[in-house]
């Protein structure tokens, strides 16, 4: 909590990337707590390892400087503040309503075991397992493109449709002569 | 034992943190790494009530949360470079061509 805390405080995007770095940490310790392991361990790999790395080399590629603040619109400011006031309450009136018949949860009983889960993944879901795997690739694909330097992509269908303008000319003032 | 609500707290704490980031910062990387906070809170109370009901069902989502996740990033990422590459700007508030 303090890391997110923390996120919101700092203007560095550095410095938001490592407290988010924090955060995913102190969840992935929380789900093990929780007795899912496999989960922990995603967290750690995904969240903290991949998506961070991706976070962290987009930060450095952009060179990402300290933001400057903006006066935000008053509209926001209207509608915001009575909103979040008026969630807030609703939150805490339904946890407080409800706080008798709350169940408790038991701490350090491991019984979301990687064998149950693939179990689970590939027998019951599946159809959402393959579509995740179709998901991922157009992912990656799309990323690809949209990285990638567009004029590279023009060049390239340029050279695979037709020579350029000038080439053709040469070719046909050569056959003239 | 820990009661279920001390992580249901905990979870809506992470996403109203990411919420507000979402709104006040203006460097669109922050905004992103909000959106990862934002999903990180529902995966919490996912694990939090599958730990409860001793159901593995919940596990399998926060899986496939975390893959979404991960597709998001990697092109909401790939946007990011291209709008920097057009506009020169991480400022959300400069990329206004769609505002009235």
């Amino acid at each position: 909590m303090a890391g997110a805390v923390n996120l919101l405080v700092q203007s560095h995007p550095i410095n938001s990337a490592l407290s988010l770095i924090v955060v995913m940490g102190s969840l992935a310790a929380e789900y093990l707590l929780l007795g899912a392991e496999f989960v922990a361990a995603v967290q750690v790999i995904v969240y903290a390892g991949a998506i961070m790395v991706l976070f962290l080399i987009t930060i450095m590629l952009l060179n990402a400087g300290k933001e400057e603040r903006t006066k935000g619109s008053r509209v926001a400011v209207l509608i915001g503040v009575p909103g979040v006031t008026i969630g807030a309450l609703l939150v805490a009136w339904t946890l407080v309503g409800r706080s008798s018949t709350t169940h408790s949860v038991s701490i350090g009983a491991l019984w979301g075991a990687p064998k149950d889960i693939a179990r689970l993944l590939f027998r019951d879901f599946l159809l959402p397992f393959e579509v995740t795997s179709v998901l991922i690739l157009i992912a990656i694909m799309g990323a690809v493109v949209l990285a990638s330097r567009p004029e590279a992509i023009v060049r390239r269908h340029r050279s695979d449709e037709a020579p350029p303008q000038e080439t053709r000319e040469l070719v046909a003032t050569g056959k003239d002569h | 034992m820990v009661p279920l609500s001390y992580y249901l707290v905990l979870s809506g704490i992470l996403f109203v943190c990411g919420v507000l980031g979402f709104l006040i910062k203006r460097n669109i990387i922050t905004i992103f790494m909000s959106i990862e906070l934002m999903l990180n809170g529902v995966n919490l109370s996912f694990v939090a009530f599958a730990a409860q009901w001793q159901s593995l069902s919940g596990q399998v989502f926060v899986f496939f949360v975390m893959v979404v996740a991960a597709a998001e990033a990697a092109v909401g990422l790939a946007i990011i470079i291209a709008v920097y590459r057009t506009r020169e700007t991480l400022n959300v508030d400069q990329v206004n061509l769609l505002k009235l």
